[in-house]
């Protein structure tokens, strides 16, 4: 436990448990989000980023409060405040001539900014416009990526699709309730754009085994324009995809299953 | 055998059971453990690029979902109360971690000595017979202390010991030196743990050191040997550290008959028999042979002006000069012209 090797110990055991929680570990905790409102802000994109809050409830946290933060001149605002809330994804919108209905979605790395992208919305239409049913909260979503862009490692898309799948997939599980999967994210790469759908999974009968998928949107629905980006360099992105030794899965020698499912070893 | 194929005729035939088979030029990567599937077949631009691509994009979605679920139904699943849950494999596709894996705690200087010598840990009951309270008293933790007070409340002087020694403070103060001994020790398990030089001595390790740090670090160094600094060989021009293992002290409670009588008088001594700077003898007697001056106009006034405060101030040795006393001497019973008190920093 990283606990004891500490100067100053925890005075309270409540105390104690929240720096067990943020220490590294070999399994780690979900990524949490925080969603940040910046000094100039859009109903448009305020709605967009209240949206994905409720996607990623309740894994994310939104500051309504308006932050004069800006994370491509100065990181060390959007630091401290993930250090703060003991979060590894940001989202920061804000609104201007330059820059209309901005979404800059990062991630950090031992209390650091790895990547930084910069994206713009259009045609936005929320969960409220679509008037259906919903999924329920905390659903892991099924991730669809269609499109050249993010197939060619050299493009910036690459890594987009990478943040992207960073950001949706939700916590890691092992066991899925069949029935439970319910919500799909479709994420569709033309030229500079990127369109983001969200659907319902209703599963029909057919002739097979397996169901029979029919969609219904629920939304929300966007249309992501690439701006400017920030990218961690290739080093830097590969020692923080480093996985330790520990949960390496261990290859078990000599042993093997003959014909009949009984267990052979060799000596 | 023969139902089943009437089921399959049925289904191709009846039209609102459809098929599951998603025909694409390109096999979809699929990560099951994410439930991720990427899609490299090319997509109907004009489609997309028309003024409602919705339709397009909802019919890629629902074959691409076909496909993932077609896959996920492959895998083995168990039934738990009612539920059908199957088993997902490991997520493939590589996503950067939070903070890096942490690094395994390092051994204790007690932990690697009793890993070489095979000494193992031995479990410690938490109650203790105690003869003297004749219970099972706990030997660390919850109503302990409650345990030690009872036992307490008097102490034995042991055979050696000083009588007037306090024997409940000389507890406490080795309780205390226990703690801070382990705290000590923990602290430096840490520091070896992080690869943190410590001295051993009592200085902390500055950068760049003073004259006065250096010095005292010499002296320290010089002590730290067996005889404790008594054969160490001195420089030329080496000075004596001031005060050098002296604490405060203080005079005793009870001392010879006449020392304390003669500390007092001397201070006495001191206090009446202070020589005033200047001569005032001299002066009366000067200022009586000269006569009463001219008395200055304004000279009070004057004299604040020029901001002089309080009484005639002068040097050890300034003597009194003719004419530069003013009549009067001494502002006595004027309050001298101050400055404005200093208001408390708030």
């Amino acid at each position: 436990m990283g606990i004891i090797q500490r100067v100053v110990k925890p005075k309270t055991r409540r105390g104690k448990r929240a720096l067990i929680k943020r220490e590294a570990k070999l399994i780690e905790n979900t990524k949490q989000c925080l969603f940040i409102r910046g000094s100039r802000t859009s109903n448009v994109i305020v709605n967009c980023v209240k949206d994905l809050t409720k996607l990623k409830k309740p894994h994310a946290v939104f500051l309504n409060r308006k932050h004069d933060i800006l994370p491509f001149e100065a990181v060390n605002a959007v630091e401290s405040l993930t250090r703060k809330y003991d979060s590894s994804l940001f989202g920061l919108v804000s609104h201007n001539k330059k820059r209309p209905n901005n979404l800059i979605l990062g991630r950090i790395f031992d209390q650091q900014v790895l990547d930084m992208v910069e994206l713009g919305v259009e045609n936005f239409k929320s969960l409220d416009e679509f008037k259906n049913a919903k999924v329920a909260l905390g659903n892991k979503p099924c991730l669809l990526f269609s499109g050249e862009p993010f197939q060619t490692p050299s493009s910036d898309f690459y890594r987009l699709k990478n943040l992207f799948v960073d950001f949706f997939r939700g916590e890691e599980i092992v066991n899925i309730r069949l029935q439970g999967i319910e919500h799909v994210l479709q994420f569709v790469a033309v030229e500079n754009k990127v369109l983001l759908r969200s659907y319902r999974i209703i599963l029909k009968k057919s002739g097979e085994k397996t169901p029979y998928v029919e969609l219904e949107e629920i939304g929300p629905s966007m249309d992501f324009v690439l701006r400017r980006t920030k990218l961690a360099s290739a080093d830097l992105f590969k020692s923080a995809c480093k996985q330790p030794k520990e949960l390496k899965v261990k290859k078990v020698k000599n042993v093997s299953k003959d014909v009949f499912g009984s267990t052979m070893g060799r000596v | 055998m023969q139902a089943k194929m009437i089921f399959e005729e049925d289904a191709e035939s009846d039209p609102t059971i459809r098929s599951t088979k998603v025909d694409k030029p390109l096999e979809l990567e699929l990560d099951i453990g994410n439930l991720l599937a990427s899609d490299p077949n090319e997509l109907n631009l004009k489609h997309l690029k028309s003024k409602n691509p919705n339709g397009y994009l909802q019919s890629l979605a629902r074959d691409n979902t076909q496909l993932l679920i077609n896959q996920i139904w492959t895998l083995p699943f168990e039934r738990v109360d009612d539920v059908v849950i199957a088993k997902l494999p490991k997520p493939e596709y590589l996503l950067p971690r939070e903070k890096p894996a942490p690094k395994g705690k390092q051994m204790t200087k007690w932990e690697t000595y009793a890993k070489d010598k095979g000494i193992t840990k031995r479990k410690k009951t938490k109650l203790v017979w105690d003869d003297l309270v004749k219970d099972w008293v706990p030997r660390y933790g919850y109503k302990r202390a409650a345990a030690e007070h009872e036992k307490d409340w008097v102490l034995e002087v042991p055979a050696n010991a000083d009588p007037f020694e306090d024997q409940f403070e000389k507890k406490s103060e080795a309780k205390s030196e226990r703690v801070a001994k382990n705290e000590l020790q923990r602290l430096k398990n840490i520091a070896r743990a992080r690869k943190v030089v410590v001295p051993s001595a009592g200085l902390t390790l500055t950068e760049r050191p003073d004259k006065t740090e250096l010095n005292q670090a010499m002296h320290v160094a010089k002590k730290a040997t067996a005889s404790l600094g008594k054969f160490q060989q001195k420089l030329p021009r080496e000075k004596p550290l001031k005060n050098a293992g002296k604490k405060r002290k203080f005079e005793p409670l009870v001392q010879e008959s006449g020392k304390e009588k003669n500390m007092n008088l001397n201070v006495l001594d001191n206090v009446m028999n202070k020589k005033p700077l200047m001569a005032t003898e001299k002066l009366v007697s000067r200022g009586l042979r000269e006569g009463p001056k001219e008395p200055v106009e304004n000279s009070f006034e004057e004299s604040e002006k020029r901001g002089r405060r309080g009484g005639m101030k002068g040097t050890k040795n300034t003597k009194a000069k003719k004419g530069s006393v003013r009549k009067g001497g001494f502002k006595k019973g004027r309050a001298a012209p101050r400055s404005k008190p200093k208001k408390k920093r708030q």
